[in-house]
């Protein structure tokens, strides 16, 4: 029998072969997108503003659009494309009729949503270290802290794909929680710009933790002080990972 | 006092069954979709599972690769017992959908490689059992083709290769030739019956009679989730229904079913503008429709779909 690793593998595997035959697409979609808002906003607004937290403004905005963006490329796919494979393609219908179950399809699909963000989460990196925007040797240390958001917001995408009886649905979570969250996590402006409540809000949310440990980590000053921050979005991982292979159980194999 | 350890070893070895179902249930809350059905199915059997929408067939199906945890009942399939090892079992067998679900995204021979990494085969061993099956579905001249590329037969030969990747010990079928075209559905009946020749069991489920007769040695009749008739079709035809039936239309046939002295041998069905007769020797009725101009026939001995409408009814089923 086939251990689960590799099963996990092969789900994996599967999506990762589909992703290299229009990866020069998707590359253009998950990572010159944000590398515009990073130009636009960091050279337009960061002349006006000037340091930000003993920063450039474009270097403390290097490490939001970072975060962001890994957070909506395991969040695109765990919505969107999740949704074809399960419903539209019936892939996971195929992969059920081999030796895999619901957990192996959950497991391949998170650890591909992982490794979608650690691509984009990368590239983002390595533009921005030849931007000079990077502070040291540090940054690399963002590398497992972007796959462990995939992991975190792609499994949060299954549990509400999980839901979904069409793609519209998807405008719920995008607009009430992502786009909120975003706004209110400390991308754009530092978080103690919030006031008070919202700043206990969005520190329930993973995002903002995420950033949080990301940024030091870009900028190069990272102290293992803030690494308890990432409890919550493995935390957040875990349960959705959980929430997401019961939810399927239920809606495929009844 | 039980029998000694000596008097066991007497007993033949009983060929294991490949699939045993003991009064299997399943309810979806206060509906019941399959109603306490019990079969068994030996090695190299052709099983059709036959019924109208809603029969329970598609369901019977998933319950058997694990797919759906009965109600009650027991199941086990190879051996193994359903739900709890359907993993392990479904290494061992062979699934064809009764959608296709292959990955557009890859060409045929990369559909095959995807597929067969799920179950834990070698590269080497891929490639050795890619040709094979490519010219067993004879798809040769498509490995490298798009599935977009691919006729509706094509992509149904791709999805009966896939599901043999494994060497399976059994292969199961969901309504494997449902909107396809005649010389489609003969290609699909060659290579299931060269399956069969070579000893594979196989499950099907279908709701064409031609299709249950021709590949089937045995046939499930399911209806409102029970087994009406479990035989082989020939003893189906023989043992359910009488041998002929007239079939009575046009103008004119009220009057002439009027007018027609039937013996009380002979049973009559209506189904809107058409009389059906079934009956051991009908001569003498089919005579007397000669003078009739206002009334066609058709007189003709019994076949399997008469043994469906009898068992199952006329009424339509949109279920």
């Amino acid at each position: 029998m086939v251990r689960p690793w590799d099963r996990w593998v092969a789900v994996w595997r599967r999506n990762a072969l589909v992703w290299r035959k229009s990866a020069r697409t998707a590359l253009l979609g998950g990572f010159a997108e944000p590398l515009f808002y990073l130009f636009a906003l960091g050279y337009g607004l960061g002349g006006f503003i000037g340091q930000v937290q003993g920063i450039s403004y474009i270097g403390f905005l290097a490490a939001g659009i970072l975060s962001t963006s890994a957070m909506n490329a395991a969040t695109f796919e765990g919505l969107y494309l999740a949704y074809t494979r399960m419903e539209v393609l019936k892939t996971w219908d195929a992969i059920l009729s081999a030796p895999l179950g619901i957990v192996d399809v959950v497991m391949g699909e998170v650890l591909w949503m992982g490794t979608k963000s650690l691509i984009s989460g990368g590239l983002i990196l390595s533009v921005a270290a030849v931007m000079g925007l990077v502070g040291g040797w540090q940054a690399f240390g963002v590398l497992p802290v972007v796959f462990l958001a995939g992991v975190c917001f792609g499994s949060l995408a299954l549990v509400v794909t999980s839901f979904a009886r069409s793609y519209d649905f998807f405008v719920y979570y995008i607009t009430l929680v992502v786009t909120p969250m975003v706004l209110l996590s400390g991308v754009f402006f530092p978080f103690s710009a919030l006031p008070e409540s919202i700043r206990l809000g969005s520190a329930c949310l993973p995002l903002y933790h995420v950033v949080e440990v990301i940024r030091p980590l870009v900028a190069g000053q990272f102290s293992s002080a803030v690494a308890w921050h990432l409890v919550v979005p493995a935390g957040y991982a875990a349960t959705a990972t959980a929430v997401a292979v019961w939810r399927f159980n239920y809606r495929l194999l009844r | 006092m039980g029998p000694g350890p000596s008097t066991d070893s007497t007993v033949s070895p009983s060929i294991l069954p490949i699939v045993l179902a003991d009064g299997l249930t399943k309810d979806y809350g206060k509906l019941r979709v399959v109603d306490r059905i019990s079969f068994a199915l030996a090695p190299g059997e052709c099983c059709g599972i036959l019924g109208p929408n809603g029969a329970g067939k598609t369901t019977t199906l998933k319950m058997l690769v694990g797919h759906v945890p009965a109600t009650s009942g027991e199941l086990q399939v190879l051996g193994y017992s359903i739900p709890n090892e359907a993993r392990a079992m479904r290494a061992r067998i062979g699934i064809v959908p009764q959608q296709d679900n292959l990955d557009p995204d890859f060409t045929v021979v990369e559909n095959l490689r995807v597929y067969a990494r799920y179950f834990g085969l070698s590269r080497s061993e891929i490639d050795k059992r890619t040709p094979r099956l490519l010219d067993f579905t004879a798809l040769q001249d498509k490995a490298n083709s798009r599935i977009s590329q691919l006729s509706g037969g094509m992509k149904r030969r791709l999805s009966i290769a896939r599901a043999l990747l494994n060497g399976p010990e059994l292969l199961i079928l969901d309504e494997p030739t449902t909107g396809l075209d005649p010389q489609i559905r003969q290609a699909i009946w060659q290579l299931l019956r060269q399956l069969r020749r070579e000893g594979l069991t196989i499950v099907l489920t279908t709701h064409y009679m031609d299709e249950a007769e021709r590949l089937c040695g045995r046939i499930i009749l399911m209806d409102r989730g029970r087994i009406l008739a479990d035989q082989n079709p020939q003893a189906l035809v023989r043992d359910r229904i009488e041998a002929h039936v007239l079939e009575v239309h046009g103008s004119d046939c009220e009057s002439w079913h009027r007018s027609a002295s039937l013996s009380p041998e002979i049973r009559c069905e209506r189904a809107g503008e058409s009389f059906f007769y079934y009956g051991e020797n009908l001569e003498a009725l089919v005579q007397s429709l000669d003078e009739w101009t206002g009334v066609q026939y058709n007189y003709r001995s019994t076949n399997l779909e008469d043994v469906f409408l009898k068992l199952t009814g006329r009424e339509l089923r949109d279920g």
